[in-house]
């Protein structure tokens, strides 16, 4: 595969389960700056392929490139350490330690053993924690143990997790799970700012939230694409409409 | 004339570790089910298998001393009561213990050690720190001797064919029976497999004590082979977990494969070797490969 | 003033100082030297329930082959001190003199190689930490990386116990076989069974085993603590967040190993001798039962633990031999389903609320406490630890069950 500007390029991505075929020679490709939000119906293989990505699940065949950087064979930590942050589907987080602990643990410093047993949290952490939290609307609940935050407030500070990271790639599995309706706002705002200087792809399965923040869509169906594109083409297009109302 | 003789002799040994298999095979059947298939790691199996063992001797004793006449009828029998008896117990246990602890698979392991140490000192208490072993009756003692400078034991051949009549039971049960459906519903989801009306709790305590059945007919196995004491047990337990997590925890097919190779590398072994180095060489070859291999022999990729 | 406050707290300075007032002070006073040699004797076993807290407790992971540690530490020292015992004119009469007995009686004529380094001190030494450390790296590495835990590396570190154990009971010309290794006496030409020596060696013991726990909380306290909580109850989530899960892990149980080769040590300098029964599944088990009596989240409770059952074993099994191993079994059980957090879990639920209630109560009821020392019984519990023990215990049972979901791997049959 020939390398590209693209911060993210997949191609040909094929993993099977026993002969299953999850993801089927798949192509995605991502710009820096873009937010690409992948649709599609249950079973589709969409948090599959955010798992082959952050390297949760293993290939069987095809390229993931991250800044003209194969990924496929690569360690987990290691590709985060390139720059790829992964939300889970529900939120994961430490619930028993504070916001803020939850927030210092996430900072890209003493990540080998020696390192962890050196680390200090110093004035510079703390600037950025500060800088996080606001970003995520949680500055004021810093003190708070993580396992008391609303669900909506959890998926932020997962998200916040990843930010202390300044990931490149964001890999956020449906981050509007379980949040009330201004919270679902003000995590629209959110993404539309934390995808300046990176790449961003969400799974989404809310219609109306998707429009609002998503610069393309790409539809996926048992494994494959369907349809790429902005949405009021992609939602127009017959074959998604088969796809979603057909079944 | 040297190769034939060699080649006896091969046949000889291949047929000893034939014993050791069936032990293991059924030991290992038994922790399949309760541990591959309900997660639980029970560390008192082996003395449910010393409890088979006691009940084979039992028998034995009972009818040499009350009636004579069933000396030679009684071992059947006595299999039938060996896996009554460590099924109820097995029963018991998981009433009074395991249920408790599914969420906690480590504490299983450390509360099933302490069933396994109360059985010991039980075994030791009322029945005595003595090995015993049952006079076997005539016609499980002899030899059946196809060609000259050929021996094979009747009594290998007659376990053999126990464990392969118990491992096909389990088979089908697992795979035709309404209880094995239940089972592999609730491995599967145990959530819906309730929400669905099956009673798991019922299904847990059945299959845990249908796996300590299984172990306690490994003791009637073991009684030809070897003689009881409280601890005898204890010595078949590691290999026992060996023969599950190599074969792969979830794959019954995959245990009797193992236990045939554990079985048999460490009979032929020990053949060249002391006994004792024959052990270390079979259980450290084994941890190597499952070292490199830790899925075991046969799993399966899942999707999460 | 406060910053020594925070200090003591964080570091949970106050129970230790207890501790090491009990183990230095009070039980010298209180005991005779054949007792007090055997409270130094549980307080080597003390070494590998420490290691236990941080591996189990702490990394969730646990081991049931911890006794092999504890036996190479045990075998490097004795091998030394055997070394040391066989001398040519103390050995005159054997038929190959200079070598240690149980190889002449095994009709070794020469010392093996791999006794060479035990004729130097600081090589011993070395190999009590070093050996332990190393089988713990290969099987932990191998473990670890490949993602194997719970209940797989228990049954792994198990069949490992049973290996070491039958191999140093089948090759007795070179490690003495089921008997071990027996009559060390001196160390360098000092008589280690005087009373003077069993009172040096036991304040020794001593202070190792404070040294460890402090080693053992400022690990604790660290980011690296903080890690392998937050893996064990969301391992996932640590490695996505570009953490190596496995290194933290090695890590770990190399440091448990290395500790439990240094309680071995200890045992073949105080006790006189090291045999297999140390090393085997059933001490390896009983290691673990120590740990979890004291509570598994505790290091200084894990020292209770191993003194209170050890104690109960001599005293039972002398005196109703029959009912130790029922009691054991009961310890097993009960520790299990009915005290998960042992007797540090007991004290901060039961104790230290009960403390600060009288405590209270003693101030004549105030309403509102001016003071930070009269704080309502709750917020006494959550401070007394800090924030990220507290809230480990409550994970508990969440975090095992995030442990044992590698257990239940669904699959076709």
């Amino acid at each position: 595969m020939s390398n590209t500007d693209f911060t993210l390029a997949v191609e040909d991505l094929t993993v099977s389960f026993d002969g299953f075929k999850a993801i089927d020679a798949f192509n995605l490709y991502i710009d820096r700056n873009e937010l690409r939000v992948i649709i599609g119906p249950n079973g589709a293989g969409k948090t599959t392929l955010l798992d082959l990505i952050c390297g949760r699940t293993k290939a069987s065949a095809g390229s993931i490139k991250f800044n003209n950087t194969e990924l496929t064979r690569m360690a987990e930590y290691k590709r985060v350490r390139l720059g790829i942050g992964r939300k889970f589907q529900t939120p994961s987080i430490y619930e028993n330690l504070t916001v803020f602990q939850n927030l210092e643990v996430s900072y890209p410093k003493g990540r080998t053993v020696m390192g962890a047993l050196a680390f200090k949290c110093d004035d510079e952490v703390k600037a950025r924690v500060q800088v996080v939290a606001e970003d995520i609307f949680l500055a004021d609940r810093l003190d708070l143990e993580a396992g008391l935050l609303s669900h909506g407030q959890k998926q932020w500070l997962e998200i916040g997790m990843l930010l202390m990271q300044s990931p490149e790639l964001l890999l956020l599995d449906e981050p509007i799970a379980g949040m009330s309706a201004r919270e679902r706002d003000l995590t629209a705002e959110l993404l539309q700012r934390i995808c300046k200087n990176r790449a961003v792809i969400v799974i989404e399965h809310d219609m109306e939230f998707v429009k609002r923040i998503a610069h393309k869509v790409t539809v996926m169906h048992q494994g494959k694409m369907l349809a790429e594109g902005p949405m009021e083409k992609v939602q127009a297009d017959p074959k998604v409409i088969d796809v979603y109302l057909g079944h | 004339m040297e190769f034939s003789e060699l080649l006896n002799i091969g046949l000889m040994q291949g047929f000893a570790g034939l014993s050791l298999f069936a032990v293991l095979l059924l030991m290992g059947l038994g922790l399949a089910i309760i541990f591959g298939q309900m997660g639980v790691i029970n560390m008192a199996h082996g003395e449910f298998m010393t409890i088979g063992a006691y009940t084979i001797y039992l028998g034995s004793h009972l009818s040499s001393h009350y009636a004579p006449s069933l000396v030679s009828i009684y071992f059947p029998f006595a299999i039938v009561l060996a896996f009554l008896f460590a099924f109820a117990l097995g029963w018991l246990v998981e009433w009074g213990l395991i249920r408790h602890l599914y969420k906690r698979p480590l504490d299983t392991l450390l509360a099933t050690w302490g069933i396994s140490l109360a059985m010991q000192q039980s075994f030791r208490t009322f029945i005595g720190p003595k090995e015993v072993s049952p006079t076997l009756p005539d016609w499980l003692l002899g030899s059946w001797a196809p060609k000259e400078g050929l021996d094979i034991p009747i009594n290998g051949l007659f376990v053999l064919a126990l464990t392969a009549v118990v491992t096909c039971g389990v088979l089908l049960a697992l795979n035709r029976s309404r209880w094995g459906l239940r089972v592999r519903a609730t491995v599967s989801n145990r959530v819906m497999a309730n929400a669905i009306g099956i009673d798991t709790r019922k299904t847990d305590r059945l299959t845990f004590a249908i796996g300590c059945g299984i172990a306690g007919m490994a003791g009637a196995a073991f009684t030809t082979i070897g003689s009881t004491g409280p601890t005898s047990g204890q010595l078949y337990i590691v290999d026992s977990f060996l023969v599950v997590t190599f074969g792969g925890a979830a794959s019954l097919l995959g245990t009797v494969v193992s236990a045939f190779g554990i079985a048999q590398t460490q009979s032929i072994t020990e053949f060249f070797l002391h006994g004792s180095m024959a052990k270390v060489l079979t259980l450290s070859l084994i941890v190597l490969i499952l070292m490199i291999r830790p899925q075991g022999l046969f799993a399966s990729k899942v999707r999460r | 003033m406060k910053a020594i406050q925070e200090l003591i707290k964080r570091y949970q300075l106050a129970s230790l100082l207890v501790l090491t007032l009990l183990l230095a002070v009070v039980l010298p006073l209180s005991l005779d030297i054949f007792r007090l040699n055997l409270i130094g004797k549980y307080l080597t076993y003390a070494f590998v329930a420490v290691g236990l807290v941080m591996v189990w407790g702490y990394g969730g992971v646990l081991s049931l082959g911890q006794g092999v540690f504890f036996g190479l530490g045990g075998y490097a020292m004795a091998m030394f001190l055997k070394l040391e015992a066989s001398d040519p004119v103390t050995t005159a009469i054997q038929s190959t003199p200079g070598i240690p007995d149980f190889m002449d009686w095994n009709q070794i004529t020469a010392l093996p190689a791999f006794w060479l380094p035990f004729k130097s001190l600081p090589l011993t030494l070395i190999a009590v930490i070093a050996v332990p450390t190393l089988l713990a790296w290969i099987i932990s590495f191998a473990m670890f990386k490949r993602r194997v835990g719970g209940v797989y590396f228990a049954i792994i570190t198990q069949a490992v116990a049973l290996i070491v154990t039958v191999l140093i009971i089948g090759q007795q010309g070179y490690t003495g076989g089921v008997n071990g290794m027996t009559d060390l006496k001196t160390l360098l030409g000092w008589d280690t069974r005087t009373n003077s020596a069993k009172y040096i060696l036991y304040y020794l013991c001593v202070a190792l085993l404070v040294g460890s726990i402090v080693l053992c909380r400022w690990i604790q306290t660290s980011k690296a603590g903080t890690l392998l909580l937050a893996m064990r109850d969301k391992e996932d989530r640590v490695r996505f967040s570009g953490y190596d899960v496995a290194d933290f892990r090695i890590f770990t149980f190399c440091l448990a190993a290395a500790l439990s080769g240094i309680g071995g040590a200890l045992f073949s300098l105080q006790v006189g001798f090291m045999s297999p029964s140390f090393v085997g599944i059933v001490p390896s088990v009983e290691m673990v039962i120590f740990a979890a009596v004291g509570g598994r989240m505790s290091l200084v409770g894990a020292v209770y633990g191993t003194l209170l059952v050890n104690a109960g074993k001599t005293y039972f099994s002398e005196s109703f031999p029959d009912l130790w191993l029922f009691l054991m079994a009961a310890l097993f059980i009960g520790v299990t389903m009915a005290f998960p957090m042992g007797l540090a879990g007991l004290w901060e639920s039961h104790v230290v609320p009960w403390w600060s209630k009288r405590k209270n109560k003693g101030k004549g009821g105030d309403a509102e406490p001016a003071g930070t020392d009269a704080a309502p019984p709750a917020a006494v519990a959550a401070t007394a630890k800090p924030a990220r023990q507290a809230s480990a215990d409550s994970a508990l049972t969440k975090g095992l069950s995030d442990v044992g979901a590698q257990s239940a791997i669904p699959g076709s049959i």
